[in-house]
């Protein structure tokens, strides 16, 4: 087994509210090895955006510590890269110009403008945006702008890359062409991954494990699921596999019989 | 806005145009209009058509307005004749005259119109341009740091009902001279909007691009270049367009009060020599100077607002 690179030891998160504490998560631990997918499911209101951004440093937890890489998380940085779900592209800046803000703070203090350059342009043509790198986010597509979101992200050639819902505002072809996508940079680059989704189909073909979050307040993790299906995966193959239908039927029974959520 | 409806209609139109004539060049009924003589007709009175409906929104566009400015001018020389205020034909002779030199100079109470705009909008440029450089600063400074805007905000909150002018004595005081005085009116009603929509611009930047400079770890001047200064923008235009609109009003009743060379000054003056339709074409100056100055603004503002990302 790889090194650890994430670790989350016994972490809550209470929010203050004017009904007093609202407690979001409780007892959380998980280790996050390198190199390893995981994925974050749950109904909405489980807490699983949470636990993303106190991985990310964006919010800190109560009680409870997290490490990255054998240090304290104490705040956001650029070693744990986050693709935002809203994709959250500059739009007064180009394609280019939002990984290249990303790559220069990065890698500005080593290396020289044609190098970040080089950098830049990789990054975009990995995730294949390299001819609208030009073009300003309101000029392109949804699916192209969270390439473009991805491309910051892998640029950054961080420790950890942290996704929140990447794919929730896109149609279910553009979503299914861009897990490919991701898929296959993820492969080219080793990356170590957390995502939030709610999709069971997207966590299955892209999961090395499942964490599965019962439902809030006080969530925490209900089931974790060893993904046993071999790299590279194919959606279409994939298909009629018994171990992916097998998978899936685990996260549908988690989600739709233990963790009901009672009707709105 | 009416500038925007005005440029949008006439777009619309041509479109139409296209559709029909890509009808008539569809390939099949073409092989069939080869035989039948009478198809020819069709394309010639289409474009007629489309020529009609393109004119529609220009004339709605325009009618109305010369309707607006007939009846005002009618009003004018009905009011005109009753009494004693001079009626738009004598308004007009009188502009001639005074257009047609605008750049004479008779010593310092003595100058042609152009002079007196020309020192107005001087006024108004460094007084604006001192409350620019003072109210985007402050305005930053109170959006960033919630101590500062709890801080300030009373204070701009009692003195912002304040007319300028009520500031006029305090700046003769201080300067001991009309001209500053009349530019430090001009610098207190042109910094309130600034530093209000400076401020608010800050507040408002998107907490998902405050999230990106943090994961990014930006530093402070990067996140105010790249994040924080193309954010607010927009909002510090329309702070500047209010400014401006404000500071124009402003003027006039300054230069009244102070003297010199000015359109202010200048309508006082005319009033003093009894020229009532001198100071009929100052109220249509200033109206127009005015409003290009408004137009300018909402230009620069449409070159920098971002489309819908």
């Amino acid at each position: 087994m790889a090194l650890p690179m994430v670790k989350v030891e016994n972490v809550g998160m209470s929010f203050d509210t004017k009904q007093g504490a609202f407690v979001a998560l409780r007892d959380i631990d998980l280790t996050i090895s390198q190199g390893e997918v995981v994925t974050l499911i749950g109904h909405s209101g489980c807490g699983k955006s949470t636990l993303l951004n106190l991985i990310a440093g964006l919010t800190l937890p109560s009680s409870g510590l997290l490490l990255c890489d054998g240090r304290e998380i104490a705040g956001p940085g650029p070693e744990r890269a986050v693709v935002f779900q809203n994709h959250s592209l500059l739009p007064w800046l180009t394609c280019f110009e939002n990984v290249y803000l990303a790559v220069e703070r990065v890698f500005g203090q080593k290396e020289g403008k044609p190098k970040l350059k080089v950098r830049t342009r990789d990054a975009l043509a990995l995730v294949h945006m390299d001819h609208a790198m030009h073009k300003y986010p309101h000029e392109i597509s949804g699916g192209m702008k969270q390439r473009v979101g991805i491309a910051r992200a892998f640029a950054m050639e961080p420790k950890i890359l942290l996704m929140d819902e990447p794919f929730g505002a896109l149609d279910a072809l553009t979503r299914a062409s861009l897990q490919d996508e991701l898929m296959n940079v993820m492969e080219e680059t080793g990356a170590t991954v957390v995502m939030v989704t709610h999709d069971v189909d997207e966590a299955v073909l892209l999961s090395d494990r499942i964490v599965m979050m019962t439902n809030g307040p006080a969530a925490t993790i209900g089931e974790i699921l060893k993904v046993d299906l071999p790299w590279p995966r194919r959606r279409l193959d994939l298909a009629h596999d018994a171990k992916f239908v097998d998978h899936r039927a685990a996260l549908l029974e988690f989600l739709y019989q233990k963790q009901l959520r009672k009707a709105a | 806005m009416n500038a925007a409806t005005l440029a949008a209609k006439p777009l619309g139109t041509p479109s139409l145009v296209r559709m029909v004539s890509t009808v008539s060049a569809d390939p099949q009924p073409q092989a069939v209009a080869a035989t039948i003589e009478e198809v020819p007709p069709k394309p010639v009175r289409a474009p007629g058509v489309a020529l009609g409906k393109r004119l529609l929104p220009l004339t709605k566009a325009i009618v109305p307005p010369i309707f607006g400015f007939a009846l005002l001018i009618g009003v004018w020389a009905m009011v005109a004749m009753k009494g004693s205020i001079p009626g738009p034909l004598q308004t007009w002779d009188a502009a001639v005259v005074l257009f047609s030199d605008p750049f004479y100079s008779n010593g310092p109470n003595d100058q042609g119109i152009g002079w007196n705009v020309l020192s107005s909008l001087k006024r108004v440029a460094v007084g604006f341009g001192f409350a620019a450089l003072v109210g985007i600063p402050a305005g930053f400074i109170i959006g960033r740091f919630a101590f500062m805007n709890s801080m300030v905000s009373p204070i701009i909150s009692l003195l912002r009902p304040v007319s300028p002018l009520a500031w006029l004595p305090i700046g003769l005081m201080v300067f001991k001279q009309a001209d500053p005085a009349a530019t430090w009116t001009i610098f207190i009603c042109s910094i309130w909007p600034m530093i209000i929509n400076t401020a608010v611009g800050v507040q408002r930047v998107p907490r998902d691009y405050m999230n990106v400079a943090r994961v990014l770890d930006l530093s402070e001047w990067k996140i105010v270049t790249r994040i924080l200064f193309p954010s607010v923008l927009p909002y510090m235009l329309t702070g500047i367009r209010l400014s401006i609109g404000t500071a124009w009003l402003v003027i006039v009743a300054a230069e009244m009060l102070t003297g010199g060379v000015g359109i202010g000054f200048w309508v006082w003056d005319e009033w003093n020599n009894l020229k009532v339709e001198h100071i009929i074409i100052a109220i249509f100056v200033i109206g127009i100077v005015g409003l290009a100055l408004e137009q300018m603004l909402i230009l620069i503002a449409r070159r920098f607002s971002y489309g819908n990302a």
